[in-house]
């Protein structure tokens, strides 16, 4: 859900853009984090715990918490809430703790 | 090895601050922050800061940040390297960093260290669910890409920053359904308050969350009264309908390059966790090194910029540089932060710092 009017914030977009989610088309915009638009495409749920298998969403956007772990381009464990989306990005729900490359 | 004469770690309010004041005085300065841009947490700050007119009391926060980043640009001895990360602070003096997947050593002659603080988190049943976020992560969310992370929100935690986010998200076309703050009297400003009660918002004080409900996301809270003991009330619940849960508990320190610099920390509940211990010019025990902002004890980012000008004023004058009238300066931003740490919040924030003050000579020796 983007926010298209506000009182005090006049969002500049940048250029639109696609990326995959889980093999899925999805657009967002250049300049934005992944999580940013994966969040304005509805998607809060971005992987599951190594042991219970319970949801996780990103809790700090800021790059601390590490809640929000993905795969990018075939890198595990990638902070989607500080990482720049590019067009062409293929962003996957990741897998136990991820394969060191 | 890259030579650096001050390495200033986070380009926060504290950082920038540092920067800009080191640099004014001479020294050449290398800022480097692990995000894409400088800032910090100044630039999703939509409200206008309280303070004096030093602080830039009624401009809004990323409008500062804009100030801070101009003036900035403007100097030639500040160099600035962003989404880089500074992974240690060794005993020899040596910083690491990492920037593109590249390990990068540098020996600077002093170092700020204004990383700031992270939100903290609360206990309760499933606040493992997507849809529950730190109040930091709702105003990135909402004010700096402009997204909605939802429809409707309970806050919890009525401090200063829980009430500014709540309107916030308001502002953002998101209904708050509550706000409950586990103390009996509200935290932040009753400006604040009293706007968002206007709003048609309930604040329950003694109240807290009891669980949040939800498979793949939240779906429901459930709050309820607490008694004395902070214990909740059977009885009590209330079941609100809502898809965001937004925690404003407070922050604590991000101090870990502090640690491994071998720097004295006490934990003081009063400054909000594990803290470095310093003198008056907001040197550590270990010679060198300087602390500003929130690392040092979380407060506003007003007192975080002062502290900053402070300790870009400290560092480069243990370099040999001054001012015609650095000792003036000194002493007003001295003043400054005596005047933001007023009330009973500047009280408590005042008697922490005292219990940690270094005493040393080295703080007599910069009045001179």
């Amino acid at each position: 859900m983007r926010i298209e009017e506000h009182p005090i914030l006049n969002f500049k977009r940048g250029k639109k853009i696609r990326f995959f989610f889980n093999d899925q088309e999805v657009e967002g915009f250049e300049g934005e984090t992944i999580a940013a638009a994966l969040h304005a495409a509805g998607v809060k749920s971005l992987s599951h715990s190594i042991e219970n298998h319970r949801p996780r969403g990103l809790f700090c956007a800021i790059g601390n918490c590490s809640s929000c772990l993905m795969e990018v381009n075939e890198e595990p464990n990638v902070r989607i809430c500080v990482e720049e989306l590019k067009d062409g990005m293929k962003v996957k729900t990741q897998k136990g703790k991820g394969d060191i490359l | 090895m890259k030579p650096v004469e001050i390495l200033v770690v986070g380009g926060g309010p504290a950082g920038l601050c540092a920067a800009i004041q080191a640099a004014e005085m001479g020294s050449k300065v290398l800022v480097v922050d692990r995000n894409r841009a400088l800032g910090g947490q100044l630039i999703k700050q939509t409200h206008m800061f309280f303070g004096s007119e030093k602080q830039y009391a009624s401009t809004r926060g990323f409008d500062i940040a804009q100030i801070l980043l101009d003036k900035i640009d403007q100097m030639e001895n500040i160099e600035v390297m962003t989404n880089t990360t500074v992974l240690g602070l060794f005993e020899d003096g040596v910083a690491t960093l990492e920037k593109d997947g590249k390990y990068i050593k540098v020996k600077p002659k002093a170092i700020v260290v204004g990383t700031g603080a992270s939100e903290k988190t609360l206990a309760f049943p499933n606040n493992d669910l997507p849809g529950i976020y730190g109040a930091g992560a709702v105003q990135t969310l909402m004010n700096e890409y402009g997204i909605k992370p939802g429809n409707k929100v309970l806050m919890i935690g009525a401090g200063n920053i829980g009430l500014i986010v709540s309107y916030q998200l308001m502002q953002a076309g998101v209904q708050v359904e509550a706000i409950v703050e586990a103390s009996p009297t509200i935290g932040g400003y009753l400006v604040h308050a009293s706007k968002i009660r206007r709003m048609g918002v309930p604040i329950y004080t003694k109240y807290s969350i009891k669980e949040a409900i939800g498979t793949e996301a939240v779906e429901k809270a459930v709050i309820w009264q607490l008694d004395d003991k902070w214990q909740g009330i059977s009885g009590t619940e209330k079941e609100l309908e809502v898809d965001i849960i937004c925690i404003s508990v407070g922050l604590s320190p991000l101090s870990e390059l502090l640690w491994q610099a071998g720097c004295e920390m006490k934990y003081l509940p009063e400054l909000s966790g594990y803290v470095p211990a310093r003198d008056e010019n907001l040197q550590t025990s270990v010679k060198g090194i300087f602390v500003a902002g929130d690392v040092s004890g979380v407060e506003e980012a007003s007192s975080a910029m002062v502290e900053g000008y402070l300790a870009g004023m400290s560092a480069a004058a243990y370099l040999g540089y001054s001012l015609y009238n650095t000792k003036e300066l000194r002493e007003d931003l001295l003043q400054q932060l005596n005047s933001l740490r007023h009330g009973p919040v500047g009280e408590r924030i005042n008697k922490g710092i005292a219990s940690i003050l270094i005493q040393s000579e080295a703080a007599a020796s910069t009045e001179a």
